[in-house]
């Protein structure tokens, strides 16, 4: 369905990328966020609360991100679309309720604005050292979604994307978006209301008495329904059964959790975003995401004009990881090579995909900054020859 | 009549009672969870019985109240009412019931748990959520102790009990619960034991039907790990220890409210105001004069 007019900002725009995701939730149809303020971050919440009450919406600033990411699953269940934003020592703390959200399979949405870490780390200096932590932060075996902005038109287009994302697969999507993506101004168009697809929660037509909670579709995907609408259903973070009543077996959690990772895992085909970009005949290809893949780019034509053979892969989509477009890849390339800031996260991401298939060259950066293209001309050099 | 012979009574009228009726609580409990985990002489199953005749008193759609629980022996009653209910993470039922209350102000919702939950790993919640005066009833059934993981001590266990992990004795001093929620906001307050069944019910209904953060604690008896390790007694001597050490003061200073090993135990309803704006009343109010027009509250949009 189209998005709401009224909190549509159409028009061309000069915003950061922290204030596009904004608009990218308003026009999404978040009415709810709950949040704590934590740099880089805050900006958003902070346009969200002069956004919100024009539009009916609400913004609460909770007492802490423990509080934030479970007040937005309240709000869900309530019948808003809701989101929560922080950075890396609150993502830390928002982690069990990742977890919840992915065993309710309650639609959520979590942005995560990387600054460097561990603990308080670089405030607030960027770093991409989140992206394993988005993945497996919370215990247990679960599944999410995340993508990855480099430019604040995409922080707008791909917020959108989380929030349709999450009604469609029931499940949480973090955007990982970075300091300089947040920070960084530029151009950003918002489309007519009408040309913005917002996918509405997918609510059950069943009876109060067939109604089962947790009993999935052929996507394998449950119906939702709302707290007040007659059903008196029950959510438990407790591995349950279809009813949603505790199941604390061996075959229960089978079930349960192998559905929940499949349901992401076998649409992981559908959810790979990718940007991809003279490959063709490329003997390296550099595989990159958020402000590095714009560093990269730098040295990927500074590379050419040495006359080597490089392409370029962005990583739209991290989780679940585009694997058939690396594989793919691997296959016809001598070397790929992966800038990031941090110490070595989807570098091994890239290597369990491509290994013996091609080389895999990590380029690594604690974070604070962003890599010297030279320093990436010089790992495509080392991987040309 | 012994309390035995009570009791025998009592069961003998409940067998022949079952097959011409149902019990009036009946239709509030999802039965096909039946028989619950809670142990002999435990209080809990008490608070949910008053529960579910409070909710019946108040007349209240049944559909539009929400139950959410933390984690805990309490945590479990959510799953055991069959209401709309939400059984969230430790600590954070009532930030999720702040977030369910705003999207849809329709609702009644209740927080119902236990005093570790709510007081400890939750205490900031509780805290903040009787500061912002958001209508929300929290039942916090205090055992005393963490019950559901062996008996170790809590911040409301009292001076010189014997815990899982106080075999020593508890020497820290103990929370006073309806003296914290005062001094936060909270604008209902009222504290009986699972002895003063009928108080306890009608204070229910009442915090169903008030506007704004009520909090209800309730002392409950825990017989398998601490009135045992105790040498208190089982549920049955708690009962008459209830009985005997309950005291009723209406409006008593909250302050003075202190629990101790054996002492009394004061109960009753201590705060009931109404001169607080409840928060999504004045959240309404104040966006409505701020912007110039009314605040078209629409936060539930799906």
């Amino acid at each position: 369905m189209p998005a709401d007019p009224k909190a549509v900002l159409t028009g061309v725009h000069f915003l950061n990328g922290d204030v596009a995701c904004c608009e990218g939730a308003l026009a999404a149809g978040a009415r709810f966020a709950a949040g704590y303020p934590i740099t880089p971050s805050t900006e958003i919440v902070e346009r969200f609360a002069s956004r919100a009450p024009e539009v009916g919406g609400v913004f609460i600033q909770m007492e802490d991100e423990l509080a934030a990411s479970i007040a937005l699953q309240g709000a869900v269940w309530g019948g808003a679309k809701s989101f929560t934003v922080t950075s890396g020592p609150g993502f830390s703390l928002m982690m069990e309720h990742v977890g919840y959200a992915a065993m309710t399979e309650t639609p959520c949405v979590f942005v995560d604005v990387q600054r460097g870490g561990p603990s308080t780390g670089l405030p607030t200096l960027p770093a991409q050292g989140d992206m394993m932590q988005a993945r497996w932060g919370s215990h247990g075996d679960y599944e999410v979604i995340a993508l990855c902005p480099n430019s604040p038109q995409e922080c707008f287009d791909l917020t959108i994307k989380c929030f349709n994302w999450a009604e469609d697969y029931r499940n949480p999507v973090v955007l990982l978006m970075d300091e300089c993506v947040g920070h960084m101004t530029e151009k950003v168009v918002i489309p007519p209301a009408e040309q913005i697809e917002v996918t509405p929660r997918h609510l059950t037509n069943k009876r109060p008495g067939d109604y089962l909670p947790f009993k999935p579709c052929d996507n394998m995907v449950p119906e939702m329904a709302h707290a007040g609408d007659g059903y008196r259903f029950h959510i438990t973070g407790v591995t349950h059964d279809e009813r949603g009543y505790l199941a604390v077996t061996s075959q229960a959690q089978d079930k349960l959790v192998r559905r929940l990772c499949d349901k992401i895992r076998n649409a992981a085909g559908q959810l790979a975003l990718v940007e991809e970009e003279g490959t063709e005949d490329a003997d390296v290809v550099v595989v990159s995401y958020g402000i590095t893949s714009r560093v990269a780019e730098r040295a990927i034509r500074m590379a050419r004009e040495r006359g080597l053979k490089v392409g370029k892969l962005r990583l739209i989509t991290i989780w679940p990881f585009p694997e058939h477009h690396l594989r793919a890849l691997a296959r016809r390339v001598k070397t790929l090579v992966v800038p990031e800031l941090n110490l070595g996260q989807m570098v091994y991401e890239v290597e369990r995909v491509a290994g013996g298939l091609s080389r895999t060259i990590g380029v690594t950066h604690a974070g604070g900054g962003v890599h010297r293209p030279e320093d990436i001309l010089a790992a495509i050099v080392e991987g040309a020859q | 009549m012994s309390d035995n012979l009570i009791l025998e009574n009592a069961a003998l009228q409940v067998e022949e009672a079952l097959p011409e009726s149902i019990n009036p609580v009946e239709p509030f409990l999802r039965s096909d969870r039946i028989p619950h985990i809670w142990c002999p002489g435990c209080g809990i199953g008490t608070t949910v019985n008053c529960f579910a005749r409070a909710v019946m008193d108040s007349k209240l759609d049944p559909n539009k109240i929400a139950v959410v629980s933390g984690i805990g022996c309490s945590g479990r009653v959510a799953g055991y009412l069959n209401l709309d209910s939400f059984h969230t993470t430790h600590g954070r039922a009532i930030p999720f019931a702040t977030g369910l209350k705003l999207a849809n102000p329709e609702l009644t919702v209740v927080v119902y748990s236990g005093d570790g939950d709510l007081a400890s790993i939750g205490g900031n919640h509780l805290i903040h959520a009787a500061r912002r005066n958001l209508d929300i009833k929290v039942i916090c059934v205090n055992n005393l102790i963490y019950a559901m993981t062996g008996g170790q001590s809590a911040a409301t266990t009292p001076e010189s009990c014997t815990t899982a992990t106080s075999p020593y004795g508890t020497f820290e001093p103990t929370l006073n619960l309806p003296h914290l929620l005062e001094a936060a906001g909270a604008t209902f307050i009222a504290r009986w034991t699972t002895y003063h069944v009928m108080q306890l019910a009608k204070t229910m209904k009442e915090a169903l039907l008030h506007k704004g953060f009520s909090f209800i604690e309730i002392i409950s008896p825990c017989p398998t790990l601490f009135q045992r390790r105790n040498q208190m007694g089982d549920g049955l001597e708690t009962m008459k220890f209830y009985k005997e050490h309950g005291k009723t003061k209406h409006g008593a200073d909250t302050a003075s409210l202190d629990l101790t090993k054996s002492g009394d135990i004061i109960i009753g309803k201590f705060v009931e105001k109404k001169d607080r704006p409840e928060y999504i009343d004045h959240m309404r109010e104040y966006y409505t004069q701020k912007l110039g027009r009314p605040f078209e509250f629409q936060v539930k949009t799906c």
